[in-house]
């Protein structure tokens, strides 16, 4: 009976095209109803302490409101979830699956999306969607040139910023070609993690974005034919910096926080990261010392959205549905963008806001570190994915295995 | 009371159905996909141009590893036992047995790394550093780094096993013998307790072997990335988010399962070799006068170098839990802050909960089916022959990325898999090889006229039983019982797997902490992780102690 019932109501909900923002349709209602008393798993990554706390504090939010329980489950790495998705199948497990909700962009989300393991779409049928910056911020509904058709519900917006102590290096380099001369001239002092991480593949795109002739082709799929030919000035860059990098290119840092602990021990000058408050909060946290400062690239910086997604087999499909809506709320995404929480860029378009919601937003101190939204450049759009599978590949090929 | 007689006589072989059932299980459900449907992925792996080299370094650090941990071992037996620096190390090594393979390599990694411990507290006065050098020390292409950590958590290990294993060699008297022949202590041993220890230390041997060639969370952390060792690479394509990849991860476990095969059937050659070599010495009557005392130092400096690795990189994991900003080149945090505890507090309690659960039900279910086996022995005069033995190791000697996935599988498919039951049960199997090793000696070794003394007043064999042998056994199944505890915190990737990521435990939130770097957390919970199991050994001391502080014969003394 309360099995009926729910499918009924997250079909409604799928059915349905737009809803109005200020709305509770009845179907909404129903979920509401069904989610109560749930408790929903957050596959989420869980190597940062105060995203951690974040997801714990949302967790309270959604208890106090909704009666819907969080229980994060803290993975290493977010394809963990996807790989247990596709078991799940594998071993003919449709309903009752032990992941409800994930954390997800990019790579994994098309493997998901194209094998099928995801519900949806849904991201456009939740009350808060029509909060959501689509117009502004055009990689909320674009992942990785991905259209994300619904399949996934942004929560968060992120762009490469560049980290450096201040006090070490009192002007950093501001574009592609200075950083590399750069990077020659103060030899070991910088280096990036090792595809095919996600901010090992990230520099390369914007090494990409500063070399290629033309950036824009990165938008299509790969074109077999004139693929060679148009990359090969992304491997004449990085024939020049790699016997200058941090260890002269014999090791490279894991992932972005294996980055970030090199600029904190003085093992490099410059780092970079995807989240533009990281440097903010980490000196708040005492992780950095005060007189780190952040920049970006003349031109832009590659930037992208934070997605959470629903397996088909979710064993609480609404109680997801009610988290993946909650983090949209207002309240939420300030406390996301406040830099001693998270320091996240909120993914709403504050125009929409009321005036007591706006306020959230302009009470925020940024944080001593973190540009101001004006400062920050251009987001350049994230390539084709199969532009960094490729690259990473070869990558891999040309410096990921010992000479 | 009573049991009917066959049910006890069904222990062992109910034992090792529950051992090596899994296994099997495992393996085929990981293998027959590698093997049937995705041909095509081996063609896959032989083309992956980091092959040669990622298993060369998978080979290379576990035999360099194994050699120079047993080497160490043997040559503090030989050199060192008897003395106080023997004793002092014994104190020192024995809790760093259940360090956690993570905790002590992310401790070994702040202490080397050019930005370390030990640079920190040498700069910049002796060295001239106001940055870190740019040197690679860590994730060295030779892998030393690895070698180093994999050393230095092995030799507690081995040392533990090999004091267990030489009351049974007669090694005081052999070695009397043999230095009255004018043999120094150290040729001694190696002439006449050698031979005897090695047959029980085989296989503890071939399971540091193995371990150190397939051992996934240290070479992640310690080892080269370019590429890493086979194992490390494995699990990357495990977790390739395109899922392209897990065909030629099924590949390539299958493949370090034949290569850990191989290298066994080379170790095992060289033991012949080794054999042949210790025979030379004997019959050309070498004597090793001369090279005593420069054993001797090396033995000291090597034990005290494995004490000193271990315990300065957990001190400093434990200082960071604590530390505010601490940059280089300060050899003292620059501030003191307790946020990291207060922060962690709650998941740290919870986690720690669900952990000791976990381990207690394991070890309790491990410590029941070993003494159901010591004692069938007993009453019926069993003799576990050799095949036995190696049965018992099977889980340690198979990698486990090569048969966990399968197990999964078979977990999903039973529907039992995101249970702490079934994450305990998993666990069982990498915990009763450890439980029944620590507790056969001392068990076997009760003096069986006690029990003819018991009958002929009319005792039950079960009275017996529960009456005299288990308690004049406490403290050998406690010990056990701490060491099964330190296995079960210990374990990450049945955890992982079998409890689908729903069973959160101290060692999996400390290596996905360890994937974010942020030392200070990774201390706080490697604290846990040590104290943990340091308790366990407390209790196994204290409690027999206390139980029995009327009783003289059966003091911590005797």
């Amino acid at each position: 009976m309360f099995r009926r019932h729910f499918l009924l109501a997250t079909a409604c909900i799928a059915a349905l095209p737009h809803l109005g923002a200020a709305q509770t349709a009845p179907e909404w209602e129903a979920v509401l109803s069904e989610a109560r008393g749930q408790t929903v798993f957050w596959h989420a990554w869980g190597g940062d302490p105060k995203i951690n706390d974040f997801i714990a504090w949302v967790s309270g939010v959604a208890q106090d409101r909704y009666g819907v329980t969080i229980e994060q489950v803290k993975l290493a790495s977010t394809a963990d979830a996807v790989a247990r998705v596709l078991g799940e199948r594998d071993a003919g497990v449709t309903s009752g699956g032990a992941v409800d909700l994930i954390w997800i962009n990019g790579e994994n989300f098309a493997a998901m999306k194209a094998e099928g393991l995801l519900h949806g779409p849904f991201a456009e049928s939740l009350p808060n969607w029509g909060l959501v910056d689509v117009a502004g911020k055009p990689a909320v509904v674009t992942d990785f040139t991905l259209p994300t058709e619904g399949f996934e519900s942004p929560w968060a917006m992120a762009q490469l910023v560049f980290e450096y102590d201040s006090a070490r290096l009192p002007e950093p380099p501001r574009s592609l070609a200075t950083l590399k001369d750069w990077i020659i001239a103060n030899p070991g002092r910088f280096t990036y993690p090792q595809p095919p991480d996600y901010m090992g593949t990230t520099f390369l795109k914007q090494v990409a974005y500063g070399t290629l002739a033309d950036p824009s082709v990165m938008q299509a799929p790969v074109d077999e034919a004139t693929y060679a030919e148009t990359v090969a000035p992304i491997w004449a860059f990085l024939d020049e910096i790699t016997p200058h990098l941090w260890r002269e290119g014999r090791a490279y840092p894991q992932n972005e926080p294996a980055l970030g602990q090199l600029l904190a021990d003085g093992e490099v000058d410059i780092g970079f990261a995807f989240n533009p408050g990281r440097a903010s909060a980490e000196i708040a946290a005492g992780n950095l010392p005060e007189s780190v400062r952040t920049f970006t690239l003349e031109g832009g910086t590659i930037g992208n959205a934070s997605f959470v997604a629903i397996p088909f087999n979710a064993a609480h499909r609404a109680g997801a549905l009610v988290v993946a809506n909650l983090i949209l709320d207002p309240e939420v995404q300030a406390r996301a963008q406040d830099p001693s929480v998270l320091g996240f860029q909120t993914v709403l378009n504050l125009a929409a806001l009321s005036p007591q919601d706006r306020a959230r937003f302009d009470a925020l101190d940024l944080g001593i570190a973190t540009l101001a939204p004006d400062q920050m450049g251009p987001a350049l759009l994230e390539p084709h994915a199969s532009w960094m599978t490729r690259i990473s590949q070869d990558w891999v090929e040309r410096y990921g295995v010992a000479q | 009371m009573r049991r009917r007689p066959g049910i006890l006589r069904l222990a062992p072989g109910l034992t090792l159905v529950l051992l090596i059932g899994p296994v099997v299980a495992g393996l085929l459900g990981t293998l027959l996909p590698a093997l049937s449907s995705r041909a095509a992925a081996l063609g896959e792996l032989l083309s992956w141009p980091g092959l040669g080299p990622a298993l060369w370094l998978s080979v290379k650090t576990g035999v360099m590893s194994t050699v120079l941990a047993l080497a160490i071992t043997l040559l503090l037996i030989a050199s060192l036992q008897g003395s106080r620096a023997f004793a002092a190390l014994q104190h020192l090594l024995s809790p760093l047995l259940s360090v956690p393979h993570a905790a002590a390599a992310l401790g070994l990694a702040f202490l080397i790394a050019p930005s370390g411990w030990v640079a920190r507290a040498l700069s910049p006065w002796a060295t001239g550093w106001e940055v870190p050098p740019d040197l690679l020390v860590l994730n060295d292409p030779g892998g030393w780094a690895l070698t180093l950590g994999l050393v230095a958590k092995e030799v507690p290990f081995l040392l533990l096993m090999a004091l267990a294993a030489l009351p049974q060699t007669d090694a005081a008297r052999r070695r009397l013998q043999a230095q009255t022949l004018g043999a120094a202590p150290s040729m001694a041993f190696a002439v006449a307790v050698l031979p005897a220890l090695y047959r029980q230390l085989r296989l503890p041997v071939y399971a540091v072997l193995a371990y150190g060639m397939t051992a996934v969370d240290m070479a992640l952390i310690l080892g080269p990335s370019r590429p890493p060792t086979l194992s490390a690479q494995v699990v990357v394509w495990m977790n390739d988010p395109t899922l392209a990849t897990r065909g030629i991860a099924a590949a390539g476990a299958v493949l370090q399962l034949f290569a850990v095969l191989a290298v066994l059937a080379l170790w095992r050659g060289g033991e012949v070799l080794a054999r042949r070599l210790l025979l030379t010495f004997a019959t050309h009557g070498l004597r090793g006068r001369k090279a005593e005392p420069a054993l001797r130092g090396l033995a000291l400096a090597s034990g005290a170098g494995v004490a000193f690795v271990l315990l300065a990189g957990l001190s400093g994991l434990a200082l960071w839990s604590v530390a505010g900003l601490w940059s280089f080149p300060d050899a003292l945090p620059e501030s003191w802050s307790l946020r990291i505890w207060a922060q962690a507090g709650d998941g740290l309690a919870q986690s720690t909960w669900t952990t000791l659960v976990i381990a207690l039900s394991a070890t309790a279910m491990a410590l029941a089916l070993t003494l159901a086996c010591l004692e069938a022995e007993f009453r019926h005069a069993l003799r576990p022959g050799d095949g036995a033995l190696v049965l018992l190791y099977l889980p340690l000697l198979v990698p486990q990325v090569a048969f966990l996935p399968g197990l999964q599988q078979l977990a999903l498919r039973l529907g039992v898999e995101g249970t702490p039951l079934a994450v305990a049960a998993s666990h069982v199997v990498f915990v009763l090889p450890y439980v029944f090793l620590s507790l056969a000696a001392p068990w076997r070794a009760w003096d069986g006229r006690i029990a003819l003394s018991a009958h002929a007043l009319g005792a039950t064999p079960d009275r017996v039983f529960w009456t005299l042998r288990l308690p004049m056994m406490l403290r050998a199944v406690l010990t056990a019982g701490a060491v099964g505890l330190a296995v079960s915190i210990g374990q990450y990737l049945p955890t992982l797997l079998i409890g689908g990521g729903r069973v959160e435990t101290l060692t999996t939130e400390a290596v996905a902490l360890s994937s974010g770097g942020n030392r200070r957390l990774i201390g706080a919970y490697a604290l846990i992780q040590m104290i943990l199991p340091a308790l366990g050994f407390a209790l196994a001391l204290l409690l027999p102690a206390l139980l029995f502080r009327n009783r003289r014969g059966m003091g911590v003394g005797a």
